[in-house]
C-alpha cells in the first residue's frame, strides 16, 4: 500500500486516539476493586495480583478481619471441626500478593464516576468493578422472622458467630425436646447446606440427647442429594427427622420467635430451636449498584461481566449466571475465569475461553461422605451445564470414607486457593 | 514385679529385630504395588512421580539423585532424617506425620506385618547393592497405553497455567496433600497417561474423569508442562 500523506495523518489520529485512555492510566496502574473476600473475592484478587505480576492495581474490600467460612460450618454443628478451623485471614494476601486489604463495609458504588464509597468515608476510583458480596435474606420471606429475631431463631446461614449461636442452642436442649428448620425456597446458597446441616445436627443430637426430635419444614417438593440424605437418615438417625414438604402445608409457615413456635398449615409447634433459613437475595451492595434484576445479579457467562454494566463483573451467589449452584465452589471456579479476562481487558494479556466445574461434598455421618458434581461451559445466554455426577446410594462404607477424606483434601486445597 | 518389667524391656529392645527378620519379601513385592504407581525399584529404576529406591536403607532422605524434593522434604533432610528401618517404619504408616508437606499423596499402611513385610521386600534393593535381583523393574506407573503422538504433544506452559485454575480449587500448587493428591512435579508422561486414563474411564474416580473427560490432548499436556515446571 502507498503511504499518502493523509493516510498518514489519519492513522496518526488514530493511533493518538487509542493511545489516549492507557496514557492517563500510565499515572497509575489499572485499578481493580473487589468487594467481598470470600470464595469469589479472595479467589479473583488473588489470581488478579498474581497473574498480572505488579501490573494491575487489586483493592480487596472486606469487613471481616478473619473470615469464617461457610462451606465446612456444618461439620463444625456436628462436632467434626473446631471454628478455629473454620477462620482464615487476609494476611497473605497483602503481604505476599501486594493486595491492598481494607476492612471495611461498601456503602455505594458511582457507576458513572467509576467509585466505590465505604462505610469510613473514603472513596475508591476503579477501571473494573468485581462484586462477590455473597448473599443477604428477602424481608418478610418467613411471617414472623426478621433479622432482628436472628438471635432468638439464628439463619446460621453466614459462617461464624451465627453458627456458634446455633451450635449452643443445640448443646442447651432439652433432652427429648425438638430442633425445627425451616428450609428456603430456591434458589439459594449451596443446595446440599441445609441437608447436610440436619445430619450433622443429627448427629449430635443422637450422642448427646439421643430421644430428640427434628422437624423440618420445607417449601420445595424436592432437594439436593435428596436419595443419599434420606437413605442416610434412615441409617444413622432412624424416627428422628421428620420432613413437612409443600404437600403437607411446608410452604405455609409462620414463626413466633417470642413464643418459640413454628406454625406449618395452621399446626402451632413448640420448639426448642428454630433454624430459619430464609429465601435469598444477591448481597446489598449489588442492589445498592443497580445491577440486579429481581433478586439477582444478572451476567455474561463468558467473563462474568454484568448485564447492566461492562465494567462491573459479579461473582457467586449474588450472581444470576444460569445453571451453577450458588456455592463456594462456584464462585471459586468463576472467580478465576472472571480474573482471567479482566486481566486480559485491562492489560492486554490472553484471554481463554470460560469453563467452570463444581463439586459439592456432604457429610451424613462419621466417615459417611457424599458428593455432586458438574462442568459448564459459556454459551450466549448463560453458564451451561456440560456433564455431571452424584453418589450412588448403597455405596461401600469404603467409598464413603474416601470421599469425606477427599472433601477435607478439598476444603484445605480451596483455603489455598483463596488466601493464597 | 521387677522380672515382669525387665521382660517388658527385653520385649521392647527385640520387637524390631524381631520385626526385621519376621518380614516377608514375597509378601512385600505384591504390597509394592501400590507404591508402583509413583515408585521404582529394582535394576534401571528411575525418578517417576516420586524418588527411585534402591539403596534406601541408611541413605539420608531427600538424596536421590536428580529428584525434586518438596519443601517440606528439604526440611526434613537438612534436619537430618536418615532412612533406617524405624524412620522408613514410621514414614510408611503415615507419611504425613514423619514429613509435614510431603507431596507423597500416600494414607499410609497401618498394619505392622504388612510394613513389616514391605521393608523385607525393599530391603532386597538395599542391603546387598552389587546383587540386585533380575527382575524387571516393578513400575507400573502406565497403567494405560497413550498413543507415543500424543504422549509426544509438547504442552504450552502458559495455557495450562490458566486451565490449573480448574485443578486447584482441589488440588494444592504448593503440592500439599490432605486427602487429595500432590499432581506438582510429575514427569510429564506420568501425568499425561493418568489424565487419559480417567478421560477414557480406566483409572476410577467421577470428578476426575468428569474433569479430564472435555480436556483435549493439548490441553492435558498444557497442564502437564505446567505442573511439572511450579516448584
Amino acid at each position: 500500500m502507498k503511504l499518502d500523506r493523509r493516510t498518514f495523518l489519519g492513522s496518526a489520529a488514530a493511533t493518538t486516539g487509542l493511545l489516549a485512555a492507557p496514557m492517563v492510566r500510565a499515572q497509575g496502574k489499572p485499578r481493580v476493586v473487589v468487594i467481598g473476600g470470600g470464595a469469589g473475592g479472595a479467589t479473583a484478587a488473588r489470581y488478579l495480583a498474581k497473574d498480572s505480576q505488579g501490573a494491575l492495581d487489586v483493592t480487596l474490600v472486606e469487613p471481616t478481619r478473619t473470615y469464617y467460612t461457610c462451606f465446612f460450618s456444618n461439620l463444625y454443628l456436628g462436632g467434626f471441626r473446631d471454628m478455629g478451623s473454620l477462620g482464615h485471614s487476609y494476611g497473605t494476601l497483602a503481604s505476599d500478593y501486594g493486595i491492598n486489604v481494607i476492612h471495611d463495609w461498601a456503602v455505594g458504588v458511582d457507576r458513572d464516576a467509576k467509585t466505590v464509597t465505604l462505610a469510613g468515608g473514603s472513596t475508591l476510583p476503579y477501571d473494573r468493578l468485581i462484586l462477590s458480596p455473597g448473599i443477604d435474606f428477602v424481608d418478610g420471606a418467613v411471617e414472623g422472622w426478621d433479622v432482628s429475631a436472628q438471635t432468638a431463631m439464628p439463619h446460621a446461614y453466614k459462617g461464624g458467630t451465627q453458627t456458634e449461636l446455633l451450635k449452643a442452642q443445640i448443646m442447651a436442649m432439652p433432652q427429648g425436646g425438638t430442633f425445627a428448620m425451616v428450609a428456603p425456597p430456591n434458589p439459594y446458597r449451596c443446595p446440599p447446606g441445609p441437608y447436610e446441616r440436619i445430619s450433622m445436627v443429627a448427629h449430635t443430637l443422637k450422642e448427646v440427647n439421643p430421644t430428640a426430635k427434628i422437624l423440618i419444614a420445607d417449601p420445595k417438593e424436592s432437594f439436593s442429594k435428596q436419595g443419599l440424605f434420606e437413605e442416610g437418615w434412615n441409617r444413622h438417625y432412624a424416627g428422628m427427622v421428620e420432613r413437612i414438604g409443600p404437600d403437607f402445608g411446608g410452604a405455609n409457615v409462620s414463626v413466633d420467635p417470642q413464643a418459640m413456635t413454628l406454625t406449618i398449615d395452621g399446626d402451632v409447634n413448640d420448639v426448642d430451636v428454630c433454624n430459619v433459613i430464609p429465601a435469598m437475595k444477591a448481597g446489598r451492595i449489588a442492589e445498592i449498584a443497580g445491577i440486579t434484576d429481581g433478586d439477582w445479579a444478572p451476567v455474561n457467562a463468558a467473563d462474568m461481566s454484568s448485564k447492566m454494566d461492562p465494567n462491573i463483573h459479579v461473582l457467586g451467589d449474588a450472581a444470576a449466571q444460569g445453571d451453577m449452584p450458588k456455592s463456594g465452589f462456584s464462585a471459586n471456579s468463576q472467580a478465576k475465569v472472571c480474573a482471567n479476562a479482566v486481566r486480559g481487558a485491562l492489560t492486554g494479556s490472553t484471554v481463554f475461553p470460560a469453563r467452570f466445574a463444581n463439586t459439592c461434598w456432604s457429610l451424613i455421618d462419621t466417615d459417611d461422605g457424599v458428593k455432586v458434581g458438574a462442568t459448564y461451559e459459556a454459551t450466549d445466554e448463560k453458564i451451561a451445564k456440560v456433564d455431571g455426577f452424584v453418589s450412588a446410594t448403597g455405596e461401600s462404607d469404603e467409598l464413603r470414607a474416601a470421599t469425606y477424606q477427599e472433601s477435607i483434601g478439598w476444603y484445605d486445597g480451596i483455603v489455598a486457593d483463596m488466601f493464597g | 514385679m521387677r522380672r515382669q518389667l525387665l521382660l517388658l524391656a527385653f520385649l521392647g529392645a527385640a520387637s524390631h529385630g524381631f520385626a526385621e527378620v519376621g518380614g516377608d519379601p514375597e509378601r512385600g513385592e505384591e504390597l509394592f504395588r501400590q507404591c508402583s504407581s509413583c515408585h521404582q525399584v529394582g535394576q534401571g529404576a528411575v525418578n517417576r512421580i516420586g524418588p527411585q529406591l534402591n539403596h534406601i536403607f541408611d541413605r539420608s532422605a531427600g538424596e536421590a539423585d536428580g529428584f525434586r524434593y518438596s519443601a517440606g522434604f528439604q526440611r526434613a533432610a537438612a534436619g537430618g532424617l536418615v532412612w533406617t528401618y524405624d524412620t522408613l517404619d514410621s514414614f510408611i504408616e503415615n507419611p504425613r506425620v514423619l514429613v509435614s508437606n510431603t507431596r507423597m499423596s500416600f494414607r499410609g499402611i497401618a498394619e505392622q506385618q504388612d510394613r513389616d513385610d514391605l521393608l523385607a521386600y525393599l530391603r532386597l534393593f538395599s542391603s546387598s547393592p552389587a546383587n540386585i535381583p533380575e527382575a524387571a523393574p516393578t513400575a507400573a506407573a502406565v497403567d494405560h497405553a497413550v498413543a507415543p503422538e500424543v504422549l509426544a504433544i509438547v504442552g504450552d506452559p502458559a495455557y495450562g497455567e490458566y486451565l490449573s485454575g480448574e485443578c486447584t480449587a482441589c488440588h494444592q500448587s504448593s503440592g500439599a496433600a490432605t486427602g487429595i493428591p500432590s499432581i506438582t512435579n510429575w514427569p510429564t508422561d506420568d501425568f499425561v497417561v493418568a489424565m487419559h486414563a480417567y478421560k477414557e474411564g480406566v483409572r476410577a474416580h467421577p470428578v476426575m474423569q468428569m474433569m479430564a473427560g472435555r480436556l483435549s490432548d493439548e490441553e492435558i499436556a498444557a497442564l502437564a508442562a505446567y505442573f511439572e515446571s511450579i516448584q
